[in-house]
């Protein structure tokens, strides 16, 4: 059924009894062309491209639990393409690119809105790295504008600009295109629109082994019994390791939980993205009112999807500082999603050494905003068995070889990035 | 907040302790291939399930402790002084008590 204001009008007109079930739930086949591991956004994002792209729609989306109720429904919904390294800032670019015509494109509403995200900057050294990022930035195609003292009251005037802080906000670096997008809606969104291209999307349906023949995988053993496949492609987050397992092979992540919050609904208060910059802490406003914020990782190997309350202390008290007059709000809900933090900082989208068998991982705080590219990318690594040219550096050798794509500049170090 | 017992200083809470990582991985004698040097610097085991990492109890005594945990439900089974001598996956420790999440 495809969405439109007609069919609003004409089901609005019928007591709303013709809508029909955004996707199927099949019974899985025996086997495959591809099987994608994880019905996450990044997963139903590459069965869309691989059918609509590359003509492969014999698809299987395998998720354990039901589809985006991963990372996919506990991120910050923050999008945005401000990295300075080329292969950072050429593949954001692209996935930003994607959200910009996504609703239309799914024929379903993601409600993407691009309200800008502001990066603050309180000394002059943090000024020179930021004005060093938004020219690599420009130079990339990717907006970019530095606005002083005056430019950041304009954007978010309710931050504390006292000077006589420790820590006085001098301005901010901020790309216009960014923003945030509806979580649940990616998902749904791609899901229908896979489905629609006759990609199979099972649910309750959990990978527990994979079967393989030397290095050529034959399928996965599942919850639901064997299903075989040409090629499987694995997109599970936080978990990839655990994937990775079945397999033997070790990867270079480690899972830790990162923990966001919202408070309860006000009137319109925050009307970009903004971030501190002399602490890790990060706030926009949702469509309902809440402010929806987050700092740093809880900083401990973890699969539970839950943090612990010095995190929440630590964070608060940047958010604070930042914008005192938060401290009159109540926070209504908390959750975690289990981060894979990869040594560098930066994805893996990329062949492995067994031959069949591709990895999407790593993602560390920012999978949401890249999952239309981690898809389009992913689905063509899958479907021409080769890297395209905006997710080549992204390989899991580059490790070993010593080419990382530190944007940070941390170092080997899981919970630096 | 994860409860740690200190071996010297009892049971603490975590904002006393900095993480240290994966305990189990080992650096490697000189002369060691690239393979060994690659797992050493940036593969890990990131199990689900015991965990055997390091914490510093640095707002504390500032000693490395061994912990065993959980990495599925954040329970702690045991706590032990770091050493380099003792091969962490044979570690004694105490039972830890009251050491839970």
């Amino acid at each position: 059924m495809h969405y439109s204001a007609l069919s609003l009008v004409k089901q609005a007109l019928t007591g709303n009894r013709g809508w029909t079930r955004a996707w199927r739930n099949p019974e899985p086949k025996k086997h495959y062309d591809v099987i994608i591991i994880g019905g996450g956004g990044h997963g139903l994002a590459t069965a869309y491209y691989l059918a609509k792209l590359h003509g492969i729609s014999n698809v299987a989306v395998l998720e354990k639990g039901y589809i985006g109720g991963g990372n996919t429904g506990r991120n910050t919904t923050i999008v945005r393409s401000n990295y300075m390294l080329n292969a950072n800032s050429q593949f954001y670019e692209k996935s930003m690119k994607l959200w910009e015509g996504l609703s239309q494109d799914l024929n379903y509403n993601v409600m993407f809105s691009q309200r800008g995200v502001l990066n603050l900057f309180h000394t002059d050294a943090q000024r020179d790295a930021f004005v060093r990022r938004g020219n690599a930035m420009r130079l990339n195609g990717v907006d970019a504008e530095l606005h002083d003292l005056d430019g950041v009251k304009k954007l978010m005037p309710h931050l504390d600009f006292s000077q006589n802080t420790r820590f006085p906000v001098l301005g901010g670096l901020s790309q216009p295109r960014g923003g945030t997008a509806r979580h649940d809606a990616v998902a749904w969104g791609y899901a229908r629109a896979a489905d629609n291209l006759g990609v199979d999307i099972i649910q309750k349906c959990e990978v527990t082994g994979i079967n393989r023949d030397g290095d050529k995988v034959l399928g996965v053993e599942t919850s639901r019994g064997f299903i075989g496949a040409g090629q499987v492609g694995v997109a599970v987050a936080g978990n990839s390791s655990r994937v990775f397992d079945m397999v033997g092979m070790k990867l270079p992540i480690e899972s830790h939980v990162l923990q966001a919050f919202v408070t309860e609904a006000i009137k319109p208060l925050v009307d970009t993205v903004c971030t501190f910059g002399m602490g890790h802490f990060y706030i926009s406003q949702s469509d309902k009112g809440g402010l929806v914020f987050g700092g740093d990782l809880d900083g401990y190997n973890t699969y539970a999807q839950r943090g612990n309350l010095p995190t929440f202390n630590h964070v608060v008290a940047g958010g604070v500082t930042m914008m005192p007059c938060l401290a009159r709000l109540r926070v209504l809900r908390q959750w975690g999603g289990v981060m894979d933090m990869s040594m560098d900082g930066t994805p893996i989208i990329s062949k492995t050494p067994i031959h069949n068998l591709y990895l999407n991982g790593g993602w560390c705080y920012g999978g949401f905003k890249a999952t239309p590219g981690s898809g389009w990318v992913f689905a063509h690594t899958i479907a021409h068995d080769k890297a395209h040219e905006l997710n080549k550096d992204f390989t899991l050798e580059r490790f070993r070889e010593g080419k990382m794509i530190d944007e940070k500049g941390a170092g080997a170090s899981p919970k630096a990035h | 907040m994860l409860r740690i017992e200190c071996p010297w200083c009892g049971v603490r809470n975590e904002d006393e302790f900095s993480y240290g990582g994966d305990a189990s991985v080992q650096r490697p004698a000189d002369g060691s291939s690239m393979d060994e040097w690659y797992d050493y610097v940036y593969t890990r085991d990131n199990s689900a399930g015991k965990h055997t990492e390091h914490w510093q109890h640095v707002n504390g005594c500032r000693a490395w402790v061994t912990v065993v945990r959980d990495t599925m439900t954040h329970q702690i089974h045991s706590t032990a002084p770091a050493s380099p001598n003792l091969p962490v996956n044979t570690v004694p420790g105490k039972k830890s008590k009251g050491a839970k999440s």
